[in-house]
């Protein structure tokens, strides 16, 4: 069954000589809840608006179930779209902000107004109905522009950072409310957003882009676990991974030697491409180092460093250590130890980290090889 | 003292407002005052002021039998009926046209924005007159597009017509308040729109026109007040002929106080124009609320 799946093959979009999609090969399973996510100007809004046929390609072409709609009226699609803005129709109460694309297209108003109810009860909106956007908060705006989607029973929702101009409160709220509309509906739906938190809470499968291009594609923990190359592994994980330039100093069957602040870490891969002495990049998220005097001393699975205190952020839940070692040449080493922990700025802190939750990269900023293990990774 | 050492020099604070409290009551309040006591006097101009007598509502009575009056704020009522409408649709046909994003549309925005600054001055109505004349532009390509030369400025059904177009032809700054409210709606809606499935007419009609009605009151009332106060078209161009036909409220009462010397009737007939004006703007404003739309997405309602 095709309904409800999106492919885009070569598509490309350029805006006079700014080329702003460089081509992008993607396929969309029905029922998924596909998140395109990238730094701004990445063109993850551009793709989307692509999807709606808001926006024309200048190459490839975009399927929606069955049909090559790469050409097709937005109105003729089977999506439906919500707006960063909501773009509600001002004049227009909440009832008929719902139904007036069912309006245009000519049905009845009896089942206007039923379809209008029932999409209002699935969104509480109920009591609403009569008013005019003005006289809503921004989460019920935001349930109304999801309403308008709802009764044009589409293949595919698409979402245009719809959270962005919500408070803190509401986006985590909304976020949830979107959550349990997917598994409620199963519908196909394409999220826009900035927010990698979003992107893993909600996300099926994230979709990360970065200047007109692809960078990888895969579940959310998949992602964080294995990041295909340093954009993606800077860019999924918050606070971002710690990035230390190394040496390779040996490459075998197994593993892969790597020479850095003094120490040679032995890391598990399997069919790493990378000689002797080239240069390459380790990373390491903040949340995998362990904290305090000989933590992982004897264990040769693990690295230990010396570090010196350079400021201490205390988040009650957790707290972040930013650290300066010695041979670390490019700035701070960021820490995240769960819990309030009273560091004082200054003064020595020995960090260890696991040899398996070291990402390794080469020079073009790919991953090198295979994880040794996925029991060790995911330890 | 409360207030501090900034409110203890008031003489120096009413000196800076003093020149603005001069020119109010000089050239705003006493004109306003002594046209509204001089209505309801016989006053003639070159007489003292002294010897005017008191006509109680002699002036507004005689208004009644005027048939110069009668005939005069009949082709006020048709002109104004005439330009506004006119002038408003055409103002916003051009802003519509001059919101497509087109290369160069900054330079076509300036430019169709100059008539406006020269449309009102005498030296284009002056022009008009050319224009319009017997062997004039407009006659001249009537002729050589096969048609016949019109007397223009000489039957009564054309002359109106002439000034109605010199008043159409200063539709810039109607249409820069329009071009302005176009702007002011946000792309999302007519993107949102048409995913919904709305033509081009359609957006125009139910989302383009009912979130411009600010603007195009704010329009309507400016072009009223204008309209009920054009001078300069039927002035200089037809000069209120042929057959009075063009002879427009305030002309007469130009001509009343200075040409016949009437002042007091004058001063009248001004309170009538005034009254007029007024009741239409209060009549636009209490219709207002059935049909003009404030948008601005704000939550202090309901």
């Amino acid at each position: 069954m095709a309904k409800g799946r999106v492919q885009l093959h070569g598509v490309m979009k350029s805006f006079g000589a700014v080329d702003v999609i460089k081509g992008v090969d993607l396929e969309i399973a029905p029922g998924e809840l596909t998140v395109f996510v990238g730094p701004s100007g990445c063109g993850k809004s551009t793709l989307l608006r692509l999807v709606s046929g808001l926006e024309l390609p200048t190459g490839g072409s975009i399927m929606i179930g069955d049909r090559d709609v790469t050409l097709v009226h937005p109105s003729e699609r089977g999506i439906a779209m919500v707006f960063q803005s909501y773009a509600l129709y001002p004049h227009m109460s909440v009832a008929e902000n719902m139904g007036f694309g069912l309006k245009i297209a000519g049905l009845p108003k009896n089942l206007i107004k039923e379809k209008v109810a029932r999409a209002a009860e699935i969104l509480q909106l109920t009591p609403l109905l009569d008013r005019k956007p003005r006289a809503l908060s921004g989460g019920q705006r935001q349930r109304v522009a999801i309403g308008r989607c709802i009764v044009r029973e589409p293949e595919v929702f698409l979402f245009d950072e719809p959270l962005s101009n919500l408070d803190a409160a509401l986006r985590g709220q909304m976020r949830v409310e979107i959550a349990r509309l997917h598994a409620k509906l199963g519908a196909t739906m394409i999220y826009v957003t900035h927010d990698q938190v979003e992107a893993m809470t909600l996300a099926t499968r994230i979709v990360v882009l970065n200047a007109g291009r692809v960078e990888q594609i895969g579940a959310p923990i998949e992602l964080y676990r294995h990041p295909a190359n340093l954009f993606v592994a800077g860019f999924i994980g918050s606070p971002r991974m710690n990035f230390m330039d190394g040496l390779v100093d040996g490459a075998e069957a197994d593993s892969v030697s790597v020479r850095l602040n003094g120490a040679t870490l032995r890391l598990p891969r399997h069919n790493a491409d990378v000689r002797p002495g080239a240069k390459v990049t380790v990373g390491i998220r903040p949340e995998h180092f362990r904290v305090g005097p000989g933590v992982d001393a004897g264990d040769d699975q693990a690295v230990e460093f010396d570090s010196v205190i350079d400021l201490v952020e205390r988040l009650g839940g957790e707290t972040l250590a930013h650290l300066r070692m010695p041979s670390l040449s490019d700035g701070v080493l960021v820490v995240k130890m769960s819990g309030d922990i009273a560091l004082r700025i200054g003064t020595g802190l020995r960090v260890g980290v696991r040899l398996a939750q070291c990402h390794l990269f080469d020079a073009q900023g790919r991953a090198v090889g295979e994880p040794g293990s996925r029991a060790a990774v995911a330890a | 003292m409360a207030g501090g050492p900034m409110y203890d020099n008031r003489v120096s604070g009413y000196l800076y407002i003093a020149p603005f409290l001069i020119g109010l009551a000089t050239f705003t309040l006493f004109p306003f005052l002594s046209s509204f006591l001089l209505s309801f006097s016989d006053y003639q101009l070159q007489d003292p002021v002294q010897q005017a007598r008191f006509l109680g509502l002699g002036n507004y009575l005689h208004m009644m039998g005027d048939d110069t009056f009668h005939g005069s704020l009949g082709v006020t009522f048709l002109y104004v009926f005439v330009t506004v409408p006119l002038k408003l649709a055409f103002a916003l046909f051009i802003a519509f046209v001059l919101n497509f994003k087109l290369r160069g549309i900054s330079f076509f925005r300036t430019a169709y924005y100059v008539p406006s600054i020269l449309g009102g001055s005498v030296a284009i109505a002056v022009l008009w007159r050319y224009v319009f004349a017997g062997d004039g532009l407009i006659n001249q390509a009537l002729v050589w597009a096969g048609g016949e030369p019109l007397n223009w400025l000489g039957e009564p059904a054309y002359a109106l017509f002439t000034i109605v177009l010199l008043r159409l032809w200063q539709f810039g700054s109607a249409m820069v308040v329009f071009l302005a409210g176009l702007q002011n709606i946000p792309t999302d809606l007519y993107e949102a729109a048409t995913i919904d499935g709305a033509g081009k007419a359609r957006i125009f009609f139910t989302i383009t026109l009912p979130l411009l009605t600010p603007v195009i009151f704010f329009n309507f009332i400016m072009q009223i007040v204008q309209a009920f106060q054009e001078f300069n078209g039927p002035y200089i161009i037809t000069g209120g002929g042929p057959l009075k036909s063009t002879y427009l409220l305030p002309l007469m009462i130009y001509e009343e106080a200075f040409k016949y010397f009437n002042v007091g009737y004058a001063a009248a007939l001004s309170w009538v124009l005034f009254l007029i004006i007024a009741i239409f703007t209060i009549i636009a404003f209490a219709s207002a609320k059935y049909w003009v739309f404030y948008g601005n997405e704000r939550e202090d309602e309901e």
